[in-house]
């Protein structure tokens, strides 16, 4: 009677947390998680394993003796991106390569700012790209999944076409004429981990949004956009300018889409923030395809829409009730 | 537009209601309406009957306070209502239960509608009826609109959308003639509009005997309208919206687009007020909680003392860490059961200390789920943001003062930031500033035509 707790309402709360939306892109993660280890076997698991363990150990040690805070990695988030980091990664990535990445994705890209919600890029694209401009050879060597074609190391589907284009007297057809869309599907095709398998991605990408972790708005407008892209360039110029299912398909572009951009903490509030958002990634990803030194775009374009999304929450607001 | 799916948790809801025997001794609070407190007009020592009048309105939005109970009037004077604040409560101890002469106490229902709609209007005031939706505020002044404004259609809300609460469906369910009589007086009363009773789908049965119902008293133009489930629905400005499909305007009230809305309870005690003479003197209560040993829904007179009702029901449970007046998103925090109950006290509710938890804060992760559970289509995580920081001026241009406190942000946190305790803050500041500024213009008015007669001088 006499430690009746008196606060103010609501004196209920939903169940949802920090950790339990976390815990969810997790599971949503694991079909991909799987797929990748089938196809590319134990280095796939190793270097997953280096990139998750060393993500969490790192965001320990960091609140605990550099901050000397809570420690937040109970809420998965530095698991999360752990496991984005590896499927960025080839298979073949060095153990140290891949901690190194870590270091910059969580250490500077993450705990920099202040940690969960802080950041203003997202810490396992971030990880990536600082590897890829500091280890190209190690990041550009894509393994084939075991038992494919001659188990030879090749490039990924974008690159070889860049490099196609690049030695001339080939057309974009003859080159693509190498790929069809069944194996892009279905994971048989070199790549970073987290390319090979479209649908196991698309299926944790359904699972988030039935699960209402994450609104399907960012992800589509990003799909559409480069569909839409890839059609009018496809159309001018097909000798020159790769199709759109190609694009959807290839290069981390279903794995950008459907987990990377809908990170909440680097993507906008509002929905139609959240559509720009989509559209300047969409389209911002086939002008680096299409034009930049990379073969492939969606990591630089999702930082480059990372930097913005202050501005597209300080611009896009929500309706509010009986207002203009 | 945005709202919260909790779990209803109406384990109360096969309840019938049962009237609590009287208590020894009640307080009945002068300031139990939003506006100004009423004016007792008994004196110690008096003796009152069940309904007679023991205080008069203090102004015009203001309402008169009837005895519950038959007796002696022990004291008038200060004493710590439910929020724990002292209000002038008028003490009378019970002796018998002697109604006023002139009250119909019968079960008979009366369908004739009076024909005097002021008469009506003065009828429902001299029974002291007010909003029993929450608000308490008095009805004669909503049934009478400003000049230049026009109601076209009278809601009657029977949503019941917070968790726990059943007294309103037990009231439709057991009252529901004497409810659509309420509503059909309701209706003539402010012109003849169109009357919609909007009742959640959680409650089917309450839908079908209400639609019952107004096909036996063969009342034209009252309809049922089954609302989605979803709080909060019962919202003032939400329910025009689901049934009007207009938005009542920031700061406005909803007669600006046509629409009075009326409780459940309200209506039953707008009958009671004009068909029998029977003022508010009694209200239906939900006691509930799972951790309490006996749920009930309780015809409570007014003024009975909170811990008179709960030892009537076996006494607060050891695992009760909060006992709350009203649902779990709007209800207030009890911490003294000597407070006794309002005509506005819809529930006694009382939660464990792990239903009522709050998490640790942490960061906020930017998920956006605030603004989506934001029935006012604000943003709780940019307000939260701005209260900390204390600008008033941004709060006010991104319509703080429009909060309705439901509490779907705090609810809906992952983060469990306390964003409706800080919002609240920022809310009150932005209220003071127009407060403020409306008081400075009005003094430059009264400056300046002083100054201009001064001239002409």
């Amino acid at each position: 009677m006499s430690n009746l707790i008196i606060s103010p309402s609501p004196h209920i709360h939903s169940k949802d947390s920090t950790k339990s939306l976390m815990r969810d892109v997790v599971i949503a993660l694991i079909p991909a998680v799987i797929c990748s280890v089938v196809f590319y076997g134990w280095q796939e698991l190793l270097v997953l394993g280096v990139s998750v363990a060393s993500c969490v150990l790192l965001e320990w040690a960091i609140t605990k003796f550099l901050m000397k805070a809570p420690c937040t990695v109970g809420d998965f988030s530095a698991v999360i991106t752990g496991i984005l980091l590896a499927l960025n990664l080839p298979y073949t990535t060095p153990w140290w390569v891949v901690f190194i990445g870590a270091v910059v994705a969580i250490g500077v890209a993450k705990m920099t700012f202040g940690g969960i919600g802080q950041n203003i890029w997202n810490p396992a694209l971030v990880g990536r790209v600082f590897l890829l401009v500091s280890f190209p050879t190690y990041m550009t060597t894509w393994g084939a999944p075991a038992g494919v074609v001659d188990a030879v190391s090749g490039p990924t589907p974008l690159g070889a076409i860049q490099e196609g284009l690049l030695k001339g007297g080939a057309s974009v057809q003859d080159l693509t004429a190498a790929y069809d869309y069944k194996s892009l599907l279905f994971a048989n095709l070199g790549g970073s981990a987290g390319e090979v398998c479209a649908l196991a991605l698309l299926a944790g990408f359904v699972y988030l949004c039935c699960r209402k972790v994450i609104k399907p708005w960012i992800t589509l407008s990003i799909f559409a956009t480069v569909a839409l892209t890839a059609l009018v360039f496809n159309l001018a110029n097909p000798a020159r300018f790769t199709g759109p299912l190609f694009n959807l398909l290839t290069g981390g572009l279903v794995l950008g889409a459907c987990f990377m951009a809908t990170d909440y903490v680097t993507s906008p509030m509002s929905l139609w923030g959240g559509v720009i958002f989509g559209v300047g990634i969409g389209f911002l990803t086939m002008m680096i395809r299409y034009f930049g030194a990379y073969p492939e775009g969606v990591s630089f374009a999702i930082l480059i829409m990372n930097s913005v999304v202050p501005l597209l929450n300080r611009w896009f607001h929500q309706k509010k009730f009986g207002r203009k | 537009m945005g709202g919260v799916h909790p779990h209803d948790s109406k384990i109360s809801r096969e309840c019938a209601i049962e009237p609590l025997p009287l208590a020894p001794v009640v307080y009945i609070s002068v300031a139990q309406h939003i506006g100004a407190p009423s004016v007792p007009v008994v004196a110690v020592g008096d003796k009152v009957k069940v309904g007679q009048v023991i205080a008069e309105p203090g102004g015009f939005v203001s309402a008169f306070i009837h005895s519950s109970v038959s007796g002696t009037v022990k004291s008038i004077g200060p004493r710590a209502d439910l929020a724990g604040r002292p209000s002038i409560h008028i003490e009378i101890e019970v002796e018998g239960d002697e109604w006023l002469e002139g009250i119909d106490t019968s079960d008979k229902l009366i369908t004739e509608l009076p024909e005097d709609n002021k008469a009506t209007i003065e009828k429902i005031r001299l029974g002291g009826v007010v909003g029993l939706g929450g608000a308490t505020f008095p009805t004669h002044v909503k049934l009478s609109p400003p000049p230049g404004s026009k109601c076209e259609r009278v809601i009657i809300n029977g949503c019941e959308c917070e968790p726990y609460l059943t007294s309103d469906f037990r009231t439709l369910l057991e009252k529901g003639e004497q409810v659509v009589v309420g509503a059909a007086i309701l209706k003539k009363v402010m012109g003849d509009v169109p009357c919609t009773i909007a009742i959640e789908e959680n409650k089917p049965e309450a839908i079908a005997h209400i639609q019952e119902v107004i096909a036996k008293l063969g009342y034209q133009g009252i309809e049922v309208m089954p609302m989605k489930m979803r709080y909060p629905q019962g919202g003032e400005k939400q329910l025009i919206d689901a049934v009007m499909h207009r938005q009542v305007g920031s700061g406005a009230l909803p007669i600006s687009v046509g629409a009075v809305v009326q409780n459940v309870a309200t209506a039953l005690a707008v009958y009671d007020a004009v068909q029998k003479g029977r003022p508010i003197v009694d209200n239906s209560v939900t006691v509930t909680g799972e951790c309490f040993p006996k749920q009930a829904n309780l015809l409570v007179r007014v003024g009975t003392p909170l811990k008179y009702i709960v030892d009537y029901l076996g006494g607060v449970p050891a695992d009760a860490a909060k006992i709350i007046s009203g649902g779990p998103m709007m209800g207030r925090a009890v911490a003294n059961l000597d407070a006794a109950t309002v005509k506005g006290t819809g529930a006694l509710l009382f939660l464990t200390e792990q239903q009522t938890r709050r998490a640790p804060e942490g960061n906020c992760i930017r998920c956006g789920k605030c603004a989506d559970a934001c029935p006012m289509g604000l943003e709780p995580f940019l307000l939260n943001k701005l209260s900390r920081n204390g600008d008033v001026e941004a709060l006010e241009a991104n319509a703080a003062q429009d909060c309705i406190e439901c509490g779907c942000c705090l609810y809906s946190c992952p983060a469990h930031i306390p964003l409706l305790d800080i919002i609240r803050q920022g809310k009150g500041a932005v209220l003071g500033a127009i407060r403020a500024r409306a008081a400075a213009a009005k003094a430059a008015a009264e400056a300046a035509k002083a100054a201009a007669e001064a001239d002409k001088k």
